[in-house]
């Protein structure tokens, strides 16, 4: 059907991974420019996207267990917490004052750190069977002050609160990553190895969200008593949403702290939580490029207002002056998910959408 | 003994707070299925308002004015902010309150600044003794003002035209339409309702150790009050305060003694254990509606 972009003659052609040519070529032509990138500019802000990537691989979790199966989860800082532990635990170094055991090779401590993750995901869908809408909300913000206690006591773990400890040591093929080589500097690398998972779970999400058990997640959040009707098994696939976004996490969590180095407990609280549902609704639910879009709207977002004080004088760039910069922050990001929810509930994939069907027809778009 | 007496009377006064917060949580919930998380932003603003009003027009008027002004501003924030969202999910309205909060406690906070401000309260960290312990005098207040003010309200929502409308709303939004009442009023009223309890809370909180820019953690312990007690029940916001209240208290006194494998200050967060533990059993809280649903 050469010629016909818009005819599909067959289901799989039409549940395709990319349906049409100008999302096969806008995908390949980011990848590209993203591949580009780290040759333009500088290592800082090489190292906010790559946090940035980290984020969206997170908020991709995030929105598999709430944009798509319709669990809502306040819950998502604990879990980017047991994977943040796992990572650093596993491939630091024991020191007397924290424990490590040395397996610095990413691939296995990205691994075992998502299925730690996902194990206590599976812990807890079964309440999240047992419940619905709010009270599961609630159940799993409960969780983060929970966890909150157990990884401010468990100094051996995590080196106590405001000391905190080395995050996970990156190291692929025995290159170490977070230093700089002949060919690469650690910002460069970092973010070209975020930027290749990001594509890989993103990729590996968008498969599963379009596959049977995809199907089976919408169906459950649109009516979970009518899916259960036609033969959904609410609990399998309840736990099993629990799972992979808690893995997701768990790999996120891992990552998250790699570019900096060090992390304490005390990042893992409600706020990180809000942070990723702001990620997901601003990005748009229920879509995983959504998700991307809006982990780095979220995380470059204190980078853009910190601009601001240079073009709005009344504005002050330190905490002394009347109206900071960080207050604008704060003020900035509620605004924002007040005005995205009202004005546009479907976030920047929404937007996108609008654009794209603006300029299909144009300049006939009326 | 005596231990035992004065963590119990803290327990309950402190569990009257969130009772309070955990009040107007429901009273949001009844009317418009919406958790509020609004709330704490309110306590705050409520608290601080006290401050600044205090030495001008003594403690108790200040309360009464913070009260009224902190329903007011809730009231303005459910007309602008929560209006347009009537029939959108509840959880996406959810997250704009946490936006509303965000926003209001960030302007609060320029207003507190890095010190603690104090309420000229008239009873400080005073003691007086209470059937043979030496029990805060706040403690006793609260708990008083919380039994006089949970009575006007059920006062209110047994007899009074107002609270009438609001329960026939909570129990079928379509039908009280057709009777003739403002739903629309009923949604802001509950809002100014429950801005005024955040308040109230709000300055119960600050006695003592005075507002600083992290009290409005505080009135996050009204989350586990209202899944115990049940979204939808007064009567289970109350227990559910008072009972975290005291667990917390309990917690706080004698955990060390019999569990210290669980930490320090687990107490501040056993209130948490416990709402996991009984939704396990009960999944609706204590005194929650079991939903009927129907395809």
């Amino acid at each position: 059907m050469k010629g016909r972009p818009e005819l599909y003659t067959s289901y799989a052609q039409d549940m395709a991974f990319l349906n049409t040519r100008p999302k096969r070529a806008w995908t390949g032509g980011l990848v590209v420019f993203a591949l580009l990138v780290p040759f333009l500019i500088t290592d800082d802000l090489l190292q906010l996207l790559a946090t940035a990537f980290v984020a969206a691989i997170g908020a991709i979790g995030l929105n598999i267990v709430t944009g798509y199966a319709g669990q809502v989860s306040l819950g998502h800082a604990f879990f980017l917490a047991i994977g943040a532990y796992t990572g650093a635990a596993l491939s630091g170094s024991e020191t007397g004052r924290v424990i490590g055991f040395g397996i610095t090779s990413l691939p296995i401590w990205l691994l075992a750190s998502g299925l730690v993750a996902a194990f206590f995901g599976v812990l807890v869908a079964p309440v999240a069977v047992r419940l619905r809408g709010l009270y599961l909300a609630i159940v799993t913000l409960g969780l983060v002050f929970l966890g909150e206690h157990v990884f401010r006591e468990w100094t051996s773990l995590t080196g106590g609160p405001g000391v905190g400890r080395p995050a996970a040591v990156p190291e692929l093929f025995g290159v170490r990553l977070d230093r700089d080589n002949a060919v690469f500097t650690a910002a460069q690398q970092l973010y070209l190895v975020m930027f290749v998972l990001l594509v890989i779970f993103a990729v590996l999400a968008r498969n599963l969200v379009r596959s049977r058990v995809g199907r089976a997640f919408a169906a459950v959040r649109d009516r979970d008593l009518a899916a259960s009707v036609i033969g959904v098994d609410l609990t399998r696939y309840k736990v099993l949403a629990f799972a992979v976004s808690s893995f997701y996490a768990g790999v996120a969590g891992a990552l998250l702290f790699v570019v900096n180095g060090f992390f304490d407990p005390g990042s893992f609280n409600l706020l990180l939580s809000v942070q990723y549902i702001a990620m997901v609704l601003i990005g748009g639910a229920g879509t995983i490029s959504g998700a991307v879009m809006g982990a780095l709207f979220i995380t470059l977002l204190p980078r853009i207002t910190r601009e601001l004080p240079a073009v709005l004088p009344f504005i002050s760039g330190d905490a002394t002056g009347a109206f900071t910069v960080f207050q604008l922050e704060a003020v900035l990001y509620g605004v924002l998910i007040i005005v995205f929810l009202i004005v546009e509930p479907r976030g920047l994939f929404g937007i996108w959408v609008r654009v794209r069907n603006y300029w299909r027809t144009w300049p006939f778009s009326y | 003994m005596d231990e035992f007496l004065q963590s119990l009377i803290r327990g309950l006064g402190n569990g009257s707070i969130y009772s309070l917060l955990a009040l107007g949580f429901v009273i949001i919930y009844k009317s418009t299925q919406v958790i509020s998380f609004a709330q704490p932003a309110f306590m705050l603003a409520g608290a601080v308002l006290v401050s600044y009003l205090a030495p001008a027009v003594s403690f108790f008027g200040a309360v009464l004015v913070a009260a009224v002004v902190i329903a007011v501003l809730a009231l303005g924030v459910e007309r602008t902010v929560l209006r347009p969202m009537v029939g959108k999910p509840v959880f996406v309205v959810a997250i704009i309150t946490i936006g509303v909060d965000v926003v209001v406690r960030v302007v609060t906070n320029a207003f507190i600044g890095l010190d603690v401000r104090q309420v000229g309260d008239p009873w400080g960290l005073d003691t007086i003794s209470f059937l043979g312990a030496e029990v805060q005098q706040r403690y006793l207040v609260m708990i008083a003002t919380t039994a006089v003010v949970t009575a006007a309200l059920f006062l209110f929502f047994r007899y009074s035209r107002i609270g009438l409308a609001m329960r026939a709303v909570a129990y079928d939004q379509e039908v009280a339409l057709a009777q003739g009442i403002s739903v629309g009023s009923v949604f802001a009223l509950s809002w100014a309702l429950a801005g005024g309890l955040a308040a109230l809370a709000g300055v119960f909180v600050a006695t003592g150790a005075g507002v600083d820019q992290q009290l409005w953690i505080v009135a996050l312990k009204a989350l586990p009050a209202i899944i115990l007690g049940g979204l939808e029940s007064l009567g289970g916001a109350v227990v559910g305060g008072l009972a975290v209240g005291v667990v917390e208290s309990l917690f706080g006194t004698y955990q060390g003694d019999f569990a210290p494998w669980l930490g320090p200050n687990f107490g501040l967060v056993a209130p948490y254990a416990l709402m996991l533990l009984v939704l396990l059993v009960r999944p609706y809280g204590l005194f929650g509606k079991r939903e009927v649903e129907r395809l």
